[in-house]
């Protein structure tokens, strides 16, 4: 079977599972799993925003949670101001968005090197959790939404159809969303790493000298998917925000930013849906050992169910020994029992 | 006029702790452009290693300046030899690798102490200036700061050991022509490095107290300043200290200790625009 | 006198305490081939480097057809028809052979056009068989030729060779002599060279540098019969001029 048959034979694969996913899941399962399904989907768009960031764009960023938190708190702050949601929905796309391309001008303009962006994007992330984080009085508001600090913001209200405010999305509606979000993200994204831009960022990410001394300015380039990637994370934020209809600022952590950075080592950088299997796996693995590990419990169990030993032990295994990521890594040995393709993008 | 004092005292201090936190991390990334995530677990290990044995009855001195810097100088040896080895060269992958070490130490020190601020109580007392008390104990931190930014550039510009570890740093297969082993001498320099921070970790711990997570506070802070340095080991710590230390602190007096740190990132952040090679990428060139 | 294609006035290049390049002053007219030869360290890759753009100069300046490109960034000078095939090669080693030149093709073309443009190029420079293989897996000559066959894909007017020849097989060094001669049908060459055979082979006027300065200029011939620059070879002078 030819490289482009494979291809398509892949595609397709992915929009029959994504269908059956989307359709199966709230028949076949009760609204506990449907709810859980759903913020697997909606960390998956957030794994994808920085699967083309980092995975195609070659960009270390280290603080994709913070596109993330500004896109959940956009939301909340402008729906409890405004009351309908066509509008905070926009902000928490555009506001990310803005933040990442101001940040990106500085940091591609200024020829800041890989390493220094992945220290500065950290930086960032941090000061966000810390600024919000300490803005727990009353005094701490935005027109009528209090930040809440560490406590969060609460109570904040669901998406509606654009101009219906009384057409709120319930629970199977948020799943329905995030579930259609996602495959729309993972084929948006294909068609744009195939277009000429997308194919523009991999070469620069391969080798920015030469793609610079054939006529392609990477500062642009880079700024425009640092920013794509920014918006994406945004909308996830807004879903996610909408999934509990509640946002605190250990979304800015560095936990998240982690496990983020984990999902797409994993799955396997330079594939879109390694960094969907990654993070979905990872949830899942957490949450069913965190769930068997009541606190104060001693021995195996306590030690399963910590998080971040467990994400940290994986991270420094992936990065040692399996470097590529799960898919590539099958992939390679699926191309040593295949005949040999040409490299494309999955 | 007191206040002026008091003051500058704070600001001192807060450039001796930045650069005596910041020193163990230049040696690591200046010598071998290594990115250790794990620095700011470092610094917790050693708060916890001198509490602990400062618990088991060592006196606090000894505890902080000898148990400290040994026990995370073997911990860094340790990490060296099974992690960063593999890693050299390949510097994403090394802070990957490090992020990863920095959760599951986190983990790990979370499931043998627990989720709790452990105190040491600072001792030294307090003195006076003029109408304001001041702990004594921030003269104390200032003065190792001295004592080891100092030790460390007698070390590197006077030793046989110093030498050595920059002839292999500059070059690594001429010194292993010339009969030095290489690899050896990373390791005793990570462990070096590690060492350092562990004694900073314990010494500074007295002041805040020591968590699990504390290591996010120090680590952004510590690696904006070794960056912002440059290739120089003790000048550019020092200069960046001297720099940033001074104003986050003044930010920090000035409105919140929220809007000091933002004022660190955007000083940084255009330090580096401007500098991008670090403050010894200009000024103090080929200092040590 | 027609305006040069490339010229550069005091051109120098200081780093730190080191003057790799100094004072030169160079002119190439449009369609010729210059040669340019030097021992190690004569500063010629650190010259290449400033008329690219990867570098910019400490002093002098750089004109192309007359235009002050001195310090311009590397893409505009790019786009401006400047084309270099680096010392180390400098490829897509993660992609395809047609993948690179592919992306070297997509500046000049759009649709359909692009893969017709590859597979000449790949025709070209007699890489077809291995048009799907990944370049960085290729033999050190066969990515010689994916560099220039991506250089030679953005249709400049000026190509660079910073030793085009370097670890080829003879048989090699000829089919990259006969690529030399097709280009220069059509375009400038600053070629960069140790392989004495290889100038013979293809130069008419040679450059040659030492010490980060412009030695001599003289045809080919008269070069190679010159004492002092077989002197500068073996290093028996120290500064000449």
């Amino acid at each position: 079977m030819s490289a482009r048959a494979l291809n398509r034979l892949g595609l397709a694969l992915v929009a029959v599972v994504g269908l059956a996913v989307l359709v199966l899941v709230p028949r076949l399962f009760d609204l506990d799993v449907v709810l859980n399904v759903t913020v697997y989907m909606i960390m998956a768009v957030l794994a994808l925003s920085l699967a083309l960031v980092w995975g195609f764009g070659g960009i270390l960023c280290f603080g994709q949670s913070a596109f993330f938190g500004l896109g959940a708190y956009t939301y909340a702050i402008a729906m409890i101001n405004i009351g309908e949601s066509t509008a905070p929905l926009i902000l928490a796309i555009l506001v990310p968005a803005t933040f990442a391309a101001l940040l990106g001008y500085f940091i591609f303009y200024g020829r800041i090197s890989d390493v220094y962006l992945g220290v500065i994007t950290l930086t960032v992330t941090l000061i966000l959790f810390n600024s919000i984080n300490s803005t727990a009085g009353p005094e701490f508001h935005i027109g009528s939404a209090k930040l809440g600090g560490f406590n969060g913001v609460p109570g904040i209200p669901s998406l509606n159809v654009p101009f219906f405010k009384d057409w709120q999305i319930d629970l199977e509606g948020m799943f329905y969303l995030s579930t259609a979000s996602l495959i729309l993200t993972y084929f948006g994204l294909r068609a744009l790493l195939a277009s000429y831009f997308g194919r523009t960022i991999v070469g620069i990410r391969e080798n920015e000298q030469r793609a610079q001394l054939l006529g392609y300015d990477p500062r642009i380039y880079k700024l425009a998917t640092f920013t794509i990637g920014a918006a994406l994370a945004g909308y996830a934020g807004c879903l996610f925000a909408n999934w509990g209809n509640f946002v605190s600022p250990t979304i800015f952590g560095l936990a998240q930013s982690a496990q983020i950075i984990i999902w797409v080592i994993v799955g396997g950088r330079g594939t879109l849906i390694g960094p969907i299997l990654g993070c979905v796996g990872i949830q899942w693995l957490t949450a069913a050992l965190g769930a068997n590990a009541p606190s104060g419990d001693a021995g195996w169990q306590a030690l399963l169910g910590n998080v971040p030993l467990i994400l940290g032990a994986i991270l420094v295994a992936f990065v040692l020994l399996v470097p590529k990521g799960i898919v590539p890594t099958i992939g390679g040995l699926e191309a040593l029992l295949i005949r040999p393709r040409a490299g494309a993008s999955r | 006029m007191d206040l002026v004092a008091l003051l500058a005292i704070q600001v001192v201090y807060a450039i001796a702790s930045l650069a005596l936190m910041s020193v163990g991390l230049a040696i690591i990334f200046g010598m071998m452009k290594v990115i250790n995530l794990a620095h700011g677990e470092f610094l917790m290990l050693g708060g916890y290693a001198a509490i602990e044995a400062n618990r088991f009855g060592l006196s606090i001195w000894v505890a902080m300046l000898i148990v400290a810097p040994i026990v995370v100088g073997v911990i860094g040896i340790i990490v060296e030899r099974t992690i960063i080895r593999w890693l050299y060269g390949r510097m994403i992958d090394t802070m990957l690798a490090t992020w990863g070490l920095s959760l599951f130490l986190v983990g790990l020190t979370t499931a043998i102490f627990g989720n709790t601020t452990v105190g040491l109580s600072a001792p030294l007392g307090s003195f006076e200036i003029g109408q304001y008390r001041t702990s004594a104990y921030t003269l104390f931190v200032i003065g190792v700061a001295i004592v080891v930014l100092g030790g460390v550039l007698a070390i590197l510009r006077f030793t046989k050991l110093g030498l050595i570890a920059r002839g292999t740093m500059q070059n690594a297969n001429m010194a292993a022509a010339l009969g030095v082993n290489p690899s050896r001498v990373y390791s005793i320099t990570f462990g070096v490095g590690a060492a350092l921070t562990g004694l900073a970790g314990a010494v500074v711990a007295p002041v805040s107290g020591i968590f699990p997570t504390i290591g996010a506070a120090y680590v952004a802070k510590c690696f904006i300043t070794v960056i912002g340095g440059g290739a120089s080991i003790v000048m550019g710590t020092a200069a960046a200290s001297t720099l940033f230390g001074a104003v986050n602190q003044i930010a920090t007096y000035v409105s919140t200790p929220v809007f000091g740190e933002v004022a660190l990132l955007a000083a940084a952040i255009v330090l580096i625009r401007a500098l991008p090679q670090g403050i010894t990428g200009r000024f103090f060139r080929g200092s040590l | 006198m027609s305006v040069p294609l490339i010229e550069t006035r005091g051109l120098g290049m200081r780093f730190g305490g080191v003057l790799a390049v100094r004072d030169v002053n160079f002119a190439l007219g449009e369609g010729e081939l210059r040669c340019l030869i030097g021992p190690n360290g004569a500063g010629k890759s650190t010259f290449f480097k400033m008329l690219t753009g990867q570098l910019k100069p400490t002093s002098g300046t750089v004109l192309l057809r007359g235009e002050d490109v001195t310090g311009a960034e590397p893409h505009d000078i790019a786009r401006r028809g400047v084309g270099i095939k680096t010392q180390v090669p400098s490829v897509f080693d993660g992609l395809t052979v047609r993948e690179n030149l592919w992306l070297a093709a997509s500046r000049m073309h759009r649709g359909a056009r692009v893969r017709a443009a590859v597979d000449a190029m790949l025709e070209r420079v007699g890489l077809s068989a291995v048009a799907s293989r990944l370049v960085g897996q290729l033999a050190h000559g066969q990515r010689q030729w994916v560099e220039l066959g991506v250089v030679l894909s953005t249709d400049p007017d000026l190509v660079l060779l910073d030793e085009p020849a370097a670890g080829m097989t003879d048989q090699e060094v000829l089919r990259t002599v006969e690529l030399v001669r097709y280009i220069n049908k059509t375009k400038a060459l600053i070629v960069v060279e140790h392989d004495m055979q290889f100038i013979r082979m293809i130069a008419t006027k040679v450059t040659v540098f030492n010490q980060g300065a412009v030695l001599i200029e003289d045809n080919v011939e008269a070069i190679m019969h010159n004492p002092t620059v077989r002197d500068v070879y073996l290093g028996k002078q120290a500064a000449a001029a």
